[in-house]
């Protein structure tokens, strides 16, 4: 599976812009079907209000990934020794940010190589790391991996969470059964032990880190829905629609999962952090995606050892993580608050 | 002689646009071992009056202006450790729902002997033996097994009854009742207030029953309080209130009761709804909903004693007693 | 009561078992025994090289029982090598893999259980402060700042520590491990201190919630109309109604304690199961991956059925049916 997303200059291309475009096109559905839905729309207003700043942010860093997922063949310069040929395909930012390459170590603006004291190739506004690449370059490159962690793993997570735990809330008995003891079983695996071994199991790349954090990361949700459901199975008017003889294909579409929709955009908020935290962890053991934030700090677990201090190859990768995951979080908090009736009955 | 009185009593909630008073120049005084009972519909402040007696007006809410007497002492400004000593000991409170105003981990007989405890130097042991004594008299079967039982092995009524025991073990001066029946059903609803009444006697506590049923309040007040929008409309003893309401607002709470209407007539309501606290209408906050509504109720009425004094009645065109 | 643990447990077996069963489908069926070997021996290794390590590794046999093997096949060997807690040897140098566990152990908990008990004491205690000066700054500060360490990786800590206390301070060694009782303390104050702030965040935040919920109930006001002080109210009312889902918590953590941290013992050298772990990852040791994620999940199977347990002596309210 990994090899589908292996270096290649057409497909690169191909598959970065349709995950770009398609993460586009549910983002635009999904935005029409709350502006219909006044209760969650009237939430999303009051969100905005009190986490302007955050959302500001949070686009800002789209708006990166999304020139950085918009890659063609051909076409513009590419000077000697940069990092992206020119019969690869390049995106905005390649286009854009791309430096030559260096031979190790520069400073922040340094106009000498740190170790060797050799003249530089380009200016480079961030130094360069042990490889010689541009850090500015790197960092930016982060942003559409982080990202796509974030959207393709909630792609796969949120709708087969949705998916079992409707099935299993709403028809209980044995099928309840039999998934209530596979989420048991996923669940009883401790959760980065069993990531590692996804990973292992399914080698590594983009899909199989994506896949793996998907099976991770679905039963918590899964459990939530389920709970959900058995309640709302018993409220009055699915009561009646079942009384009345409703199919269960259309109660459920009806009444069940439009009143799961705070439940779902909350959580895949909170889950988007605890997804790209989740890279980190296995950029730090060596299994991560390629790319990542995670990567560049782990490639600093011995920098800051050094005399003198190599710091910006971590610290760039560290502020955009840690800014990536305080808006999240932030937002996140706001929409619970706003959405879920539980905290919002625990403010009053 | 009153116990308590209390005078001009504003509570208010501080909003951006100024404080929004929930209680609003509320008097009343209340004597040993007489029922004052406190009708109104939810949200009238009816509760909050209570809680403000107490000292526990949750935050950001604040008594913003009057006093309250406790036979001659205001407590309103008294520190927090001072109105402590009071709570529990003078005043003590039973709540609506039995089933969640006990703490579910914690032995009845525990929670029971708590405020004995806390205001008075006495062994564990003797605290026990009050308890003892006070969940017979309340009417507890098998009161000492009781005592070790937690919350959910009792039933709502037992659960009530200790609620009782446990308010009136230090012999309060005042005690406050919000709902205490409410959440009860009807036939133990009838033994309750009959305690509550025997009660009020023998310890010659004096009882503020806050409640929305008119039936309780004439089975045990001695004397009645209706609220309207944070304001008393009208007090007046129990038998003058039913037999000749003053204020429109009580003759429309009167004529929506079911034993008071004719025998196949329709039940009158009163038009419109309890306005909220932030758009009380200025002047008298009935009049959109009043039938007898005048150029005069443009001014807020005072509360002022009807031409035969036998009540108290915030309105300038009231029902004249025959 | 005995009767429900015992169906507890039956259930938990079951679950164990699932785990075993997914396990050989995720390392027997989705990676191959040719897979496996192939990551150890190197893309480019001949059909022949492949086959001497299957050979030498045991994982030169049928998946399935059948015919002429019914015992002799990877899934009952799989089976029966976990369940007999024999665990099998490693992948990578042929060591039983239940030495290398006995050996990790000690580090483990040396390092795990002072981090898990200051952690609970330092978010227990903040919590309860929090949750008795709630809607004040001190509360609005410490959830800012509950929410700024949760969004910072445990990379970060882990670097930043070993940076500040380490490089710049000198006040305790990088990395290393010494199990002598001397030297232990200089080790792990600096990996239990990063860890501490690494988790704290997240669990004052659940504690918080937990405690305002409590203290939003009624009882609290039957206590406050009792005349009990806010500091009684919050130690006698509040923390024993508190304590049902902060002991669901502890117990469900004890059984891990066992697998240790990976990151922690990785980044400061501590010979431990989380390095272990670790260790194999980097190795291509299938063979202990397995085994660490069958340990982790029958730990977990246990914490669950203690907490059960765990809940009739706090909760009144609860018995076992």
């Amino acid at each position: 599976m990994s090899e589908f997303f292996s270096p290649g200059p057409v497909r690169d291309a191909l598959t970065s812009s349709v995950i770009a475009l398609t993460v586009l096109l549910l983002a635009v559905i999904a935005i029409i079907k709350v502006r219909k839905d006044e209760p969650l729309a009237a939430g999303f207003a009051e969100v905005y209000r009190r986490r302007r700043f955050s959302i500001a942010v949070l686009v800002l860093y789209c708006f990166v990934a999304l020139l950085d997922s918009i890659a063609w063949v051909g076409g513009g310069s590419v000077s000697e020794g940069d990092l992206v040929s020119a019969h690869e395909a390049r995106s905005v930012i390649d286009r854009v940010f791309s430096r030559p390459r260096e031979r190790g170590y520069s400073a922040p603006l340094a106009d000498k190589e740190f170790y060797e004291g050799s003249p530089l190739a380009a200016r480079h506004v961030l130094g360069t790391n042990v490889l010689g690449e541009d850090v500015l370059y790197l960092t930016l490159k982060g942003a559409r991996v982080a990202l796509l962690i974030g959207a393709v793993t909630s792609l796969i997570t949120i709708p087969l969470a949705l998916f079992f735990g409707v099935l299993a809330g709403y028809f209980g008995g044995r099928l309840d059964d039999i998934i209530f003891f596979i989420m048991s079983t996923l669940a009883s695996m401790p959760g980065v032990l069993l990531l590692v071994a996804l990973v292992m199991a399914l080698g590594q790349g983009t899909l199989s880190v994506c896949i793996a954090l998907g099976v991770t990361s679905w039963v918590g949700f899964a459990r939530l829905t389920r709970g959900e459901t058995m309640k709302l199975r018993q409220v009055d008017y699915v009561l009646a629609a079942r009384s009345l003889g409703v199919r269960p294909a259309r109660i459920i579409l009806r009444h069940i999962i439009p009143n799961l929709l705070h439940l779902i955009v909350i959580t895949f908020v909170l889950l988007f952090s605890g997804l790209v935290l989740s890279e980190a962890t296995l950029s730090w053991l060596g299994i991560g995606v390629g790319g990542s934030w995670g990567q560049m700090i782990a490639q600093a677990k011995d920098e800051l050892s050094r005399d003198p201090l190599i710091w910006w190859n971590v610290v760039p990768a560290g502020v955009a993580l840690f800014a990536l995951l305080l808006c999240l979080n932030l937002v996140g908090d706001a929409l619970r608050d706003v959405l879920d009736p539980r905290t919002r009955r625990l403010r009053a | 002689m009153s116990v308590l009185v209390v005078q001009d009593l504003t509570t208010s909630l501080p909003t951006d646009e100024g404080p929004v008073p929930i209680v609003r120049d509320v008097s009343f005084e209340l004597a040993a071992g007489r029922c004052l009972a406190i009708v109104g519909e939810s949200g009238s402040g009816k509760s909050m009056t209570a809680l403000s007696i107490l000292g526990l007006v949750p935050r950001p809410l604040a008594i913003t202006s009057g006093q309250i007497l406790l036979e001659g002492k205001d407590l309103v400004p008294l520190s927090g450790a001072a109105q402590r000593r009071v709570r529990g000991r003078e005043i003590a409170m039973i709540f609506q729902e039995p089933m969640t105003s006990l703490n579910p981990v914690i032995r009845v007989g525990e929670q029971v002997i708590e405020a004995l405890l806390l205001h008075e130097k006495v062994s564990k042991k003797a605290a026990y033996g009050r308890a003892l004594e006070l969940f017979e008299r309340v009417g507890i079967p098998d009161p000492a097994a009781r005592l070790e039982a937690y919350p959910h092995q009792l039933s709502g009524g037992l659960k009530q009854r200790a609620m009782i025991a446990m308010a009136l073990i230090m012999r309060p001066k005042v005690l406050l009742a919000d709902e205490p029946t409410t959440a009860l059903d009807v036939t133990i609803q009838a033994q309750i207030l009959r305690l509550l009444r025997e009660l009020m006697g023998e310890f010659g506590t004096a009882l503020l029953l806050i409640t929305h049923d008119l039936g309780v309040v004439n089975q045990i007040a001695d004397e009645v309080a209706v609220f309207y929008a944070g304001r008393i409309v009208e007090r007046a003893p129990r038998d003058q209130f039913f037999s000749a309401p003053a204020h429109p607002y009580s003759v429309g709470l009167l004529d929506a009761l079911p034993a008071r209407a004719q025998k196949g007539a329709r039940l009158r309501e009163i038009p419109g709804h309890v306005p909220s606290p932030t758009n009380v209408p200025a002047g008298c906050a009935f009049a959109p909903r009043c039938p007898k509504r005048g150029e005069a109720c443009d001014v807020v009425p005072r509360l002022e004693p009807l031409c035969d004094g036998s009540r108290r009645v915030a309105c300038f065109y009231p029902e004249e007693p025959v | 009561m005995l009767s429900y643990i015992l169906r507890r447990f039956a259930y938990g077996a079951l679950v164990v078992l699932g785990v075993l069963v997914f396990l050989f489908f995720l390392f027997f069926a989705v990676a191959t025994p040719d897979d496996i070997a192939r990551r150890s021996v190197g893309e480019k290794a001949t059909p022949a090289v492949i086959e001497q390590w299957k050979i030498n590794h045991g994982y030169d046999r049928p998946l399935f029982p059948g015919p002429g093997h019914y015992k002799d096949n990877l899934f009952v060997r799989h089976m029966t090598s976990m369940l007999t807690f024999d665990l099998g040897r490693s992948d990578a140098d042929g060591v039983p893999i239940k030495q290398r566990i006995a050996e990790g152990a000690g580090p483990s908990l040396a390092l795990s259980v002072p981090l898990f008990f200051l952690e609970l004491f330092v978010s227990v205690v903040v919590s309860l402060f929090v949750a008795f000066f709630r809607e004040t700054y001190f509360d609005r500060i410490v959830l800012v700042f509950s929410v700024f360490s949760m969004s910072v990786s445990i990379l970060l800590y882990i670097i930043g520590g070993q940076f500040l206390f380490g490089t710049v301070l000198r006040w305790f060694p990088l990395s290393g491990f010494d199990s002598s009782p001397s030297l232990l303390f200089r080790f792990l104050a600096l990996p239990v201190l990063v860890g501490v702030f690494a988790s704290v965040g997240s669990s004052i935040r659940f504690y918080r919630t937990v405690f305002l919920e409590e203290v939003h109930k009624d009882y609290v006001r039957t206590a406050r109309a009792k005349g009990a002080s806010e500091l009684r109210i919050m130690l006698k009312h509040v923390l024993p109604n508190a304590m049902i889902p902060i002991l669901t918590n502890v117990v469900m953590a004890i059984p891990f304690l066992f697998t240790g941290s990976l990151l922690l013992e990785a980044g400061f050298g501590i010979p431990g199961l989380g390095a272990l772990t670790v260790e194999a990852i980097n190795a291509n040791d299938f063979s202990t991956l397995r085994a660490m994620v069958f340990i982790g999940s029958l730990l977990f199977v246990l914490g669950q059925v203690l907490t059960d347990i765990a809940y009739t002596i706090v909760d009144p309210r609860v018995t076992l049916e």
